[in-house]
């Protein structure tokens, strides 16, 4: 088990090493410098200093290794746009927001959507099963940033409900949490419906009714935990799609969290940010995606960590 | 002989015929019957007519308006639906009609350009890692390696790569296919190389190897044409998500560039009279998207169906 | 003998299909009596395990469905019992041992915790009663160890392990009655023959009824007392297995025996395939199902269904072969069956 596990950390780190490595090529093989637009207005002097301030008269090589060696300290540098700002300072701003933002969304897809799956499930080519397939067609169809202005239109104006943007109470956060989660959940209820049917046609479902256990202990029992085990492998890609949906969603219902700091970041040309904040979501999402591993390992009796050593 | 004479009739021996009892129902070749299901589903077939008719619109649709979708206007400026804008305007006066089904054309292109890059290149790389797998030390090695490769790319998040190549490259529409295809081909490679481990060890293809057929033969006569369903059914797929990708980065600036028009774009700048009531400069293309992904993807559903041998009648 | 545990008269189940409606089971009738083994015996598709699972009310419906006769089970028509009073029966009355003990299992449940579920619901017990009935029946099954494979998952089982977890959660209830639906078929050959010993042990130890499945004369001779031949979702014959097997009287029979190979006859005979396959049962013939393989036919089998005829001690076949009016089946067999 432990073997396996410092085997998954340094394959992790490799990951987010080459993803380092890769923005910071990109970034660096952009023509030009950061302050083109600038440079017209400033003396040169001034962006003599400014380019050593940023270690951008040094050579690519340093520079990456200077970058690799803060990262190891977690800094991830400073902002060149918005001065004694450093990128650390914008994801601590931002991360409050966006991970609430993100958590909610991702809990409300689980939640509904492992839940209409099993109704659409159990109910088979009947009603219920088509209204929770046209819900899942309709959230594969309509992507966020249709959605989000729908909602807004909708529960904000039309009926004012919730506040139209910005951030503050628990309040603000339902429309935003509810034009994320949409897709997702239409995803998670076609994988669960398809799961969910598979596992109800398995043999042991059969040897349960057999032993005279009644339908809803033998859907519970036998039928969800068994469903749910190729579902939640789906969970890593469903993340890293959320995590993109963040930033138009933050965008639009203008949340001060990083997906807005990462799109301005865009707009400004604004490396270090762009850098900084990629990284920051990689690793994010190979952890994520590591928790999830463990997770299902714990869950499905049959994959035993220990098994995948040497 | 008497003991003849005796029996009644009906209790007369009759000669044996076991061919008789063949086969009743008549077989129908693989792709007919796959045709014929997909014909049968009400929701594929919808999804196909959408699909058409998207396609027949991009390519007429422009010039059925004596617009053009940059033909400012600034007397007509956020105009309601009319006769004479049928789609109304958007807020320098150009005709909505004329940018929707000219952004049709600039996302479908896309879309299938990108696909098709994709398909290319996926094939090619899934394909070669498939058939070195398991090829003495040399074609595991290779297979490893392309297997590595497409395992860190699968890693990160699809359109966070897209955006920082769109950051770092010229906008415009090449650069948009480009960013696409860069990372996409990887799902399709992942797939074919899956299928191509599967078939490999049926005995069709040991047997054509044991006749001595050619890699290449092999390739494109036995394993090519049987993982094709799967590559359709891909396809469907990939062609959705590379019109969502466009759109998403458009509709983040990134995209499609002024004065071409593309449904993000046309979303995008309708963000700002959300709280007007133009309702229709949100209405159409956000429709358009809607409406595109929804046809792909239940004709996909519907051609999946179609192709599983395990769902067939 | 009055009343039999078991009676099943004239089921008749469907299943629908897109290419309309399968008659899988058209009107068999049999009974088992207490402490009796039953083979039902037939070819794949005749039946055989819709009747089995028509017995336990398992018949998945749609599309299934029982559209004639019934099933008594201790004086009891259990065959249109509610729902929740069946349950009662399932288990803890008649258990189940099925086919595939790869799948039967649920991957991520305890074995010990499977063995007991049904136990646990019918009779209360604390969480330490279950886990010592698990371990007791683990070892009555015959698997070592039990109190540490009480806690382990099936995937740590082997094949003829997990059958033998099988039984253990068809008997876990003390059930008068096992059904066990090609038990053996799925496993390896000394691996069945482990097996049937089990079986048979059970069955003489618990005084046990079992209905067992299969396909396999060799099954049916090692442990069934009576047997019951199905064809084309029809009982063809029916009898005490020595009766049966010394002196079959349906050609059906004589086919499945004559492909099964002997070791008590002196000379080398070939063994002889029935040639053909079983009829559509979406359009089942008017006559005899097995007509059109039978090297015996007559003008008749293919207009009319046969009557059963009896040769006493409960042994009946319905052939037309055994009507009056029918030539000796010794003159048919001279008549060139052979050449």
């Amino acid at each position: 088990m432990t073997n396996y596990l410092v085997k998954r950390v340094l394959m992790m780190l490799v990951t987010l090493w080459i993803i380092v490595t890769l923005t910071f090529s990109l970034m660096h093989a952009i023509p030009g410098n950061p302050f083109a637009s600038e440079s017209d207005q400033l003396p040169e002097q001034i962006l003599a200093n400014l380019r050593a301030k940023y270690h951008l008269d040094e050579p690519l090589p340093v520079q990456y290794l200077m970058y690799l060696k803060n990262l190891v300290f977690l800094d991830l540098g400073p902002s060149i746009k918005s001065d004694s700002r450093s990128v650390n300072d914008m994801i601590a701003d931002g991360f409050g927001a966006s991970a609430w933002l993100g958590g909610q969304a991702i809990s409300i897809a689980v939640v509904f959507g492992i839940l209409f799956g099993i109704i659409a499930a159990l109910n088979r080519n009947r009603t219920l099963d088509y209204v929770a397939m046209a819900l899942a067609v309709l959230g594969v169809a309509v992507p966020s940033f249709i959605m989000a202005p729908l909602l807004i239109n909708f529960l904000a104006i039309k009926f004012p409900l919730f506040p139209v943007a910005t951030w503050g109470t628990w309040m603000h956060t339902v429309l935003p949490s509810l034009a994320l989660a949409f897709g997702p959940i239409a995803i998670i209820t076609r994988y669960m419906r398809a799961s969910m049917i598979e596992v109800m046609n398995q043999n042991y479902i059969r040897t349960a009714e057999a032993k005279g256990i009644p339908t809803v202990l033998i859907v519970i029992k036998h039928g969800i935990r068994n469903a749910i085990l190729p579902v939640i492998t789906f969970l890593g890609p469903l993340i890293a799609s959320l995590i993109t949906g963040t930033f138009v969603v933050e965008k639009i219902f203008a949340i001060p969290g990083i997906g807005k700091y990462f799109v301005d970041g865009i707009f400004n040309r604004d490396y270090p940010v762009i850098l900084g904040t990629t990284i920051f979501y990689s690793a994010i999402l190979i952890v994520t995606i590591f928790l999830i591993d463990i997770a299902y390992s714990l869950i499905d009796p049959r994959i035993r960590l220990t098994k995948k050593e040497g | 002989m008497a003991t003849e004479e005796r029996i009644d009739p009906l209790f007369r021996p009759l000669t044996k015929d076991v061919q008789a009892v063949g086969i009743t129902r008549p077989s129908l070749s693989n792709w007919q019957q796959v045709v014929r299901k997909l014909v049968k589903n009400k929701l594929a077939m919808l999804g196909f007519f959408i699909i058409l008719f998207l396609v027949v619109m991009a390519i007429i649709g422009p010039s059925l308006v004596p617009y053009s979708h940059s033909d400012q206007s600034l007397l007509d400026r956020n105009k309601e639906l009319s006769a004479e804008h049928w789609f109304g305007t958007d807020e320098l006066g150009r005709d909505m009609f004329a940018r929707t089904w000219f952004g049709a054309r600039i996302s479908l292109t896309i879309g299938v350009v990108a696909a098709l890059i994709d398909l290319v290149i996926g094939v090619t790389v899934g394909g070669i890692a498939g058939y070195m797998a398991g090829r003495g030390k040399k074609g595991d090695r290779i297979d490893n390696i392309i297997m590595r490769i497409i395992e860190i790319l699968y890693g990160l998040p699809y359109l966070l790569v897209v955006i920082l190549l769109m950051v770092v490259m010229e906008p415009g529409i090449l650069t948009i296919i480009i960013a696409l295809s860069a990372t996409g081909w990887v799902g399709m490679a992942r797939l074919v190389r899956g299928q191509i481990l599967q078939l490999k060890n049926q005995e069709f293809i040991m047997a054509a190897q044991v006749l001595g057929a050619k890699f290449s033969r092999i390739l494109l006569k036995h394993l090519i044409p049987n993982t094709f369903g799967v590559i359709i059914v891909n396809l469907t797929f990939t062609i959705p998500s590379a019109i969502f990708a466009e759109s998403f980065l458009s509709f983040l600036g990134l995209g499609v560039q002024a004065p071409d028009a593309s449904w993000g774009t046309m979303t995008n700048d309708a963000m700002g009279v959300i709280l007007t009531g133009d309702w229709w400069r949100l209405f159409f293309p956000g429709l358009m998207i809607s409406l595109t992904m929804f046809a792909f993807n239940v004709f996909g559903d519907g051609l999946q169906d179609a192709l599983d041998p395990r769902l067939r009648d | 003998m009055n009343q039999h545990l078991l009676t099943i008269d004239n089921l008749k189940v469907n299943f629908k299909t897109y290419g309309g409606e399968v008659q899988a089971v058209r009107g068999v009738s049999f009974h088992v009596d207490k402490g009796e083994t039953v083979a039902i015996v037939g070819e794949s598709g005749c039946g055989k395990s819709v009747t089995a699972q028509a017995i336990m009310g398992l018949i998945p419906n749609p599309p299934g469905r029982i559209v004639g006769g019934k099933v008594v089970f201790e004086g009891t028509e259990i065959s249109s019992l509610p729902k929740k009073e069946l349950l009662g029966i399932r288990g803890t009355q008649i258990g189940m041992v099925f086919q595939d003990p790869m799948t039967a299992l649920n991957p991520t449940m305890k074995v010990g915790a499977q063995i007991v579920e049904g136990f646990v619901r019918s009779q209360k017990v604390s969480r330490e009663e279950a886990r010592k009935r698990a371990i007791e029946m683990l070892r009555l099954v015959g698997i070592p160890d039990p109190e540490q494979r009480v806690d382990q998952y099936p995937h740590q089982f082997s094949g003829g392990m997990r059958q033998r977890v099988v039984i253990a959660i068809a008997l876990a209830c003390d059930p008068k009655l096992v059904i066990a639906d090609e038990p053996t078929t799925a496993l390896d050959v000394t691996i069945q023959a482990q097996i049937l010993d089990l079986l048979k042990r059970l069955q003489e130890e618990q005084q046990l009824s079992v209905v067992i499945i299969t396909h396999d004369l060799g099954v049916v001779a090692e442990i069934a007392h009576r047997m019951v031949v199905m064809y084309a979702g029809m009982v063809v014959e029916t009898g005490t297995v020595e009766d049966v097997f010394a002196n079959p009287k349906h050609p059906y029979t004589w086919g499945l025996m004559r492909s099964l190979p002997r070791l008590d006859e002196e000379e080398k005979q070939r063994l002889v395939p029935i040639e053909g396959t079983p009829p559509d049962l979406f359009n089942p013939p008017v006559g005899c199902a097995f007509a059109a393989r039978c090297d015996f036919a007559m003008e008749i089998c293919k207009q009319q269904m046969p009557p059963t005829t009896s040769f006493g001690q409960g042994h009946e076949a319905a052939c037309w072969l055994h009507d009056e009016r029918a030539p000796r089946i010794e003159e048919l067999v001279a008549a060139g069956r052979q050449a």
